[in-house]
């Protein structure tokens, strides 16, 4: 976030501040909107594991037995999440900017930390997965 | 300011884009966590996923499932307006989206056991 002064400015200000490099929400716009190209094609790929994964019942074992130890599968997670934690933030900031009163800098933080949250949260389930299958 | 634009398919579809986008993103740590437990006490997991067997809680679930699935249509269809040329297809496109949604909850709960 360091280096880039019109981070938490509103969106008016935002874009007057404009010059002729896109803008914060440009970025933002793009940014979403690539991730949700990513997304697209992992929430086919999950819906269709979750229909397959539920016949018969779900275990920690049918899961590990399928993830731990499997670079596709730690690979593809690992995009997910990232690609989540790119697309949700950005999308929650719009709702809140939109449909509630708080300041557009707090709006930028509460989404900065959400990010962060997903980030972490998810990252950690691919890790803890994949240093099971390494044995570790 | 009137509330026809209520009654237009487009205008349902961004509520549903929005509201399924917020639940999910909610929906998202409390996922991450319960998986963070198959890792680490695999009996734990079991016993959770146990209590998932309730009938309300596989209704629940099949919800989740068509939230998801409408996010992924109705984003789908977003990125089709912004990045594909105009067509007239709109309120054909809403009534797909929500088409394939609910399909994919039938799907879900047909699956499950």
């Amino acid at each position: 976030m360091s280096g880039s002064d019109n981070m938490h400015d509103g969106l008016a200000d935002e874009f007057a501040a404009r010059g002729p490099r896109p803008g914060t929400e440009t970025r933002l716009w793009l940014a979403q909107r690539l991730s949700a190209m990513v997304l697209g094609v992992c929430v086919v790929v999950h819906l269709i594991t979750i229909v397959i994964a539920v016949q018969g019942g779900l275990s920690a074992a049918e899961i590990t037995a399928r993830v731990a130890g499997n670079p596709a599968w730690t690979a593809f997670y690992a995009v997910f999440v990232i690609a989540i934690s790119v697309h949700a933030p950005i999308g929650l900031r719009s709702v809140l900017a939109e449909m509630t009163k708080l300041s557009a800098r707090r709006v930028d933080l509460l989404c900065f930390i959400a990010a962060a949250m997903l980030f972490v949260l998810g990252i950690r389930v691919v890790t803890k997965f994949h240093a099971l299958g390494a044995g570790l | 300011m009137s509330a026809r634009h209520r009654n237009q398919a487009n205008y349902w579809a961004f509520v549903v884009h929005r509201v399924s986008g917020v639940l999910l993103a909610l929906f998202l740590p409390v996922h991450f966590q319960v998986l963070v437990l198959a890792v680490k006490d695999g009996a734990a997991f079991d016993s959770f996923t146990a209590w998932t067997e309730a009938p309300m809680v596989k209704l629940a679930e099949a919800a989740l499932i068509v939230l998801l699935a409408a996010h992924l249509t109705g984003g789908l269809r977003l990125l089709a307006i912004e990045f594909l040329p105009w067509r007239d297809w709109q309120k054909s496109v809403v009534a797909i989206t929500a088409g394939i949604s609910l399909a994919m909850g039938l799907v879900y709960l047909l699956n499950v056991t």
